[in-house]
């Protein structure tokens, strides 16, 4: 090997996995433009763990299916740049995009009860997905997905592979999800509040597994959820959004022990926690402000404790004690 | 499952008892049918003659209940008018009808269900909404006045398709069938277009509701997060889950025509059952009207039978729901 390929591979290596910039999701509506995804940076190693966290309509979810291209009309991605291993996902053909859907990148859903089709076997929606990236005969494939199965611990997998959703509890059918998901060995997950709809006992199941499985495997993973705590014991990384921005992105430890950013802050003081217990949980100010009429500069700045004059101009992101901040004002 | 079936079969003998009596008094109530078998010169006595022939001198009630007691054992009775058996007279029509129907039936099917997908898959395209524009004036045109027009067109103008009866056929097994002739082929062709159209209408519209229901649907979305191909997500994911209505309406759809054909087959005289129902009907020809009557709600309940079958094998949720 001469040194050239070996620097080579070093910069592959290095490369980050996922890297996006700048990116801007519009959703075009009769109400106006609704900014739904407006200027977000993410970087992401192989293997890392992100855990992205938000409110509602903070563009968490829209983030992740820009990712996959899975944007449809009336949204669009309007400006800035998605770089999947060395490839512009934005720019690319859907056929390119769909080869790395489900195979490079894949992605687990909300609502175990929604995602899987009601009208077809488990089987069924397991090998397809192999043989829409693989061109292997059925009997491989089946075994593939029996694989799958046993891996996210689902037990007697060959019986389940033969039922239907219906017949299948809403854990199970989020395990069988995960399967799909797991089942191209892909680089890429991501998971959109993947536990939000099952018991708090399962949640955590499901979690341990994930962070298991992804470890395991070297698997990156985008986790989306809109609970702090979800996240806190399961990713390398944590970015938090607000209003279609990235407000401050930092190791797990540092940001939860020390947030910067006013909204952090207010985000961690409103988990309870052994600390706070017999007392009032803290609360963040106002609501949420309209996608379509959002406060001029910073557009936290109406809720924000810290608010001052200057938080009229947009803050830019900085580089603060190994962390992204957007605020004129952090918490130092 | 089984349960299920024969709680279906005695519904079905509940409505037909219950229809039988309607139609019975129905008819008592509208006239006399020997003034219809008569010559208006012939005496009292002759029409007395008759009546006690018929066995309409009679309270109704006796004749009614003589009539369910000759029913159980499969006799319906006898034309008024030609002294057939009227259960014959109804068989020996029905392989016209249910070819006529059959065949509308699948051009609605073949027609609709595409046109519907494609106007569902992009509801503001130009496209779409022609397509849509067409299956107003699909339903909405009288089908009678539809059939004239066909006719205008092929038979009178181009001269290139008959206008009336059924063509040339086959004895196939006992039955006798016109699609496996040109001649037949050629007889069918309007007619059945006239059926079809109205049909094929009704099925594009059931189709694009089903599929603008089935689109945003996240089952739709996770088949493309996995990377399926278009055409795949398509033919499995989409069809499979609108069938269920398409089903629905195209099975109630089908029974209706095979049941009531009646104006496209006076249109086309397509000597099927639907034309019959309507001669006997005029010559207040009792047996074959009642015969005719229990012969479809029987149909009809099996068929409705076949569809909940159908359901059961696209969408097994719903067997689920039948067994609670």
């Amino acid at each position: 090997m001469d040194v050239t390929t070996m620097k080579a591979m070093t910069a592959a290596e290095c490369q980050p996995l996922l890297s996006i910039k700048g990116l801007k999701t519009h959703f075009e509506t009769r109400a106006g433009i609704v900014k739904a995804v407006d200027g977000v940076d993410i970087e992401l190693g192989r293997g890392e763990i992100l855990g992205l966290v938000g409110e509602s309509g903070s563009g968490k979810s829209i983030t992740g299916f820009s990712i996959l291209g899975l944007i449809d009309p009336p949204g669009r991605i309007a400006d800035g740049s998605i770089t999947y291993d060395g490839r512009d996902l934005v720019s690319m053909g859907e056929e390119d995009r769909r080869q790395l859907r489900g195979n490079d990148i894949a992605m687990i859903f909300q609502d175990p009860s929604m995602t899987l089709n009601p009208v077809l076997r488990i089987d069924t929606q397991m090998i397809e997905t192999v043989q829409a990236h693989a061109n292997v005969s059925t009997a491989e494939a089946r075994q593939r997905a029996r694989d799958a199965l046993v891996q996210v611990g689902i037990p007697s997998p060959d019986e389940r592979l033969k039922t239907y959703p219906y017949e299948l509890s809403g854990g199970m059918r989020q395990r069988v999800a995960i399967a799909i998901a797991l089942i191209n060995s892909p680089k890429l997950i991501i998971a959109d509040e993947p536990t939000t709809a099952l018991d708090v006992s399962i949640q955590g199941q499901i979690i341990h597994e994930v962070k298991k499985l992804c470890r395991k495997t070297g698997t990156a993973l985008i986790w989306i959820t809109h609970d702090l705590a979800v996240v806190a014991g399961l990713a390398d990384r944590i970015a938090v959004m607000y209003a279609g921005r990235i407000v401050e992105t930092g190791k797990t430890a540092d940001l939860i022990e020390r947030p910067l950013h006013p909204y952090t802050k207010g985000l961690i003081d409103s988990v309870p926690s052994h600390s706070t217990r017999g007392r009032r949980l803290h609360q963040i100010k106002g609501i949420t402000p309209s996608l379509l009429n959002l406060p001029q500069g910073c557009a936290f700045r109406e809720r924000c404790e810290k608010a001052t004059k200057e938080c009229l101009v947009a803050p830019k992101p900085t580089l603060l004690a190994g962390r992204l901040v957007r605020c004129w004002n952090p918490a130092l | 499952m089984p349960v299920f079936i024969i709680n279906r079969l005695l519904q079905a003998i509940g409505v037909i008892l219950v229809m039988s009596v309607l139609v019975f008094v129905g008819l008592y109530l509208i006239g006399d049918p020997t003034s219809m078998l008569v010559s208006p010169e012939a005496t009292e006595i002759e029409r007395q003659a008759l009546r006690k022939a018929l066995g309409l001198d009679q309270s109704i009630w006796i004749q009614y209940l003589t009539f369910l007691g000759n029913a159980a054992h499969g006799d319906f009775g006898r034309s008024f008018l030609t002294g057939q058996p009227a259960l014959q007279l109804i068989v020996e029509r029905m392989p016209a009808t249910v070819e006529l129907v059959v065949v509308a039936m699948t051009f609605a099917l073949v027609v609709g269900v595409p046109l519907g997908i494609l106007a569902g898959l992009r509801p503001k395209a130009p496209s779409s909404k022609a397509i849509m524009t067409g299956s107003i004036l699909g339903f909405s045109l009288p089908n009678f006045w539809i059939g004239l027009m066909l006719i205008m067109l092929f038979a009178v103008y181009l001269g290139v398709l008959p206008a009336s009866a059924r063509g040339e056929t086959v004895n196939i097994g006992g039955v006798a069938l016109s699609i496996f002739t040109l001649d037949g082929w050629q007889h069918l062709a309007l007619p059945a277009l006239t059926l079809g159209m109205a049909k094929a209408a009704l099925i594009i519209r059931v189709t694009r509701a089903a599929t603008r229901e089935v689109l945003p649907m996240d089952y739709i979305k996770f088949a493309r997060a996995k990377g399926l191909r278009p055409s795949r997500i398509l033919k499995v994911h989409l069809l499979k889950n609108i069938l269920i209505p398409i089903v629905t309406v195209a099975g109630l759809e089908f029974g209706q025509a095979i049941a009531f054909a009646v104006v496209t087959e006076s249109v086309f005289s397509w000597p099927g059952m639907g034309k019959l129902l309507i001669d006997s009907i005029i010559t207040l020809d009792r047996p074959v009207v009642v015969a005719y009557l229990i012969m479809m709600v029987f149909f009809l309940v099996i068929l409705n039978l076949v569809i909940d079958i159908l359901y059961i094998a696209i969408d097994p949720s719903a067997g689920e729901k039948v067994r609670d």
